[in-house]
């Protein structure tokens, strides 16, 4: 049996904290690049032109690219075969999260009652999805979020009888309520099917996607596209100002549902969509 | 258009600036964000003093990053403005003349803008890095404990912004979208 130990998993996740902040990943780089070339709104060219050197000064200067530096959402897939040891993985994440947010001059965004509201100070806790998979190793997986965009996230509880048509009509809802605030050019997360909660998690997990790569469902992949030039044509635009430019994509995950339900769940990310994952 | 105004600005300077102007601010603007909004509207209501001067101010909706040794300010840009709708038309009826944030505001404020002559301007969200070049000098103020969301005092140079909404109603959210719906009919 490998093992591996939890000072490994709080040094990788706190570095990941900081690179996820200070770098998008290269498929988001390109989708901004190439959505400012091809924008025709003159207000929305001129701020894809503002997001583009935004992000050179963030790899040079290192400064976040965005002053929300996020909650600190993390998917960890977790191999049957494999033994941890030192202390609580859980724990160690945290660990992590603390001192990449600290070291890495990264914002506290955490309050730790929602209705007291006083703030954690190092970020933490962190949201943290387990999963048990096959093999010996460790997969994490960050995804910093921002809540400008969770914020004008939404769920919907469909009836079988709406179908696609009616989930296209949520996804289209979703962004269109969100306008503005959700800081386009937006990546749309979409979790369809499972139950109340599956449905949110999946469309987080969506997002974490290459917006380069569709489904490898034909259906679903002919939906995202669909779907992706729908709210292309709202006009909505780069910072809500006017413009092509209102989604870089739309990735859609879906689940097994139960005979009455067709669960819909919208994430909204801003273009600042963040990820970045390590094997251990 | 593209112009250049110097905060704090009177009543008389801001009606000039129209919703889609693309306007460069350099001079003295203040953070506020939620935790501080709802502070100053709590002593407001009591009739209590407030750290800052509202008449002819700005107020930028900014909770930055932490600044590293030799920085001014970490990364530096708009929050969502909607948030302090509720807070909002009081500081405008305090002489509040400029808000800078991103995103949609409700109707009362839109009315209160209207009422008091103010202005609401629209940075880049998500352009935080590129942002914090444009701010000069930063200083907490007030309201140390609240971290991030503490209210500051900042010296900016041609801080780009766009007017969304201007001291006439008019609504930039709302006629670009639509403007640029018809121009590709």
């Amino acid at each position: 049996m490998r093992t591996i130990h939890t000072d490994e998993i709080i040094k990788n996740v706190r570095e990941m904290c900081i690179e996820a902040n200070l770098h998008l990943s290269g498929d988001m780089e390109e989708a901004i690049r190439t959505a400012k070339e091809t924008e025709t709104g003159q207000l929305g060219r001129q701020i894809l032109g503002q997001l583009c050197e935004n992000m050179e000064i963030a790899k040079i200067d290192e400064i976040p690219i965005c002053q929300d530096t996020g909650m600190a959402i993390f998917f960890v897939k977790i191999g049957q075969d494999l033994h941890i040891e030192g202390m609580n993985l859980t724990d160690a994440i945290n660990e992590g999260v603390r001192q990449g947010y600290t070291d890495g001059y990264l914002r506290k965004s955490v309050v730790g009652d929602p209705l007291l509201r006083e703030n954690t100070k190092d970020n933490t806790p962190a949201i943290i999805h387990y999963d048990i998979v096959p093999g010996d190793r460790l997969e994490l997986l960050i995804a910093p979020k921002g809540f400008g965009s969770e914020n004008m996230s939404r769920i919907f509880m469909l009836k079988p009888a709406d179908g696609e048509e009616g989930v296209k009509e949520a996804v289209l809802q979703a962004v269109s309520d969100a306008g503005p605030n959700a800081c386009p050019p937006v990546v749309v997360g979409v979790g369809i099917g499972g139950d109340f909660e599956k449905a949110a998690i999946m469309a987080k997990k969506a997002l974490t996607r290459n917006v380069k790569e569709g489904s490898p469902l034909p259906h679903i992949r002919r939906m995202e596209q669909e779907l992706l030039e729908k709210i292309n044509q709202t006009g909505i635009g780069p910072g809500g100002l006017g413009g092509r430019t209102t989604a870089l994509a739309v990735n859609i995950e879906t689940y097994a549902t139960h005979i009455a339900g067709l669960p819909v769940a919208v994430n909204m990310c801003c273009h600042v969509n963040r990820h970045v994952s390590r094997i251990i | 258009m593209e112009k250049k105004i110097q905060a704090p600005f009177k009543k008389e300077e801001l009606v000039s600036l129209k919703a889609g102007d693309y306007v460069y601010i350099t001079g003295t603007i203040y953070s506020a964000r939620d935790a501080a909004h709802k502070r100053m509207y709590e002593s407001m209501l009591k009739g209590e003093k407030i750290p800052l001067e509202l008449k002819d101010n700005v107020i930028y909706y900014l909770g930055p990053t932490p600044a590293k040794e030799g920085q001014v300010i970490g990364s530096a840009g708009p929050t969502t403005s909607s948030r302090m709708d509720k807070y909002t038309p009081l500081l405008l009826e305090h002489g509040l003349n400029g808000m800078i944030g991103k995103g949609k505001r409700s109707r009362e404020v839109i009315d209160s803008i209207v009422k008091n002559k103010a202005v609401y301007f629209a940075a880049v969200g998500g352009a935080g890095a590129l942002l914090s070049k444009c701010i000069r000098k930063s200083e907490v103020i007030a309201y140390e404990d609240l971290g991030t969301e503490a209210v500051r005092r900042m010296e900016v140079e041609n801080f780009p912004v766009i007017v969304v909404i201007d001291s006439e109603g008019n609504n930039l959210y709302e006629t670009a979208v639509e403007e640029f719906k018809n121009s590709q009919k």
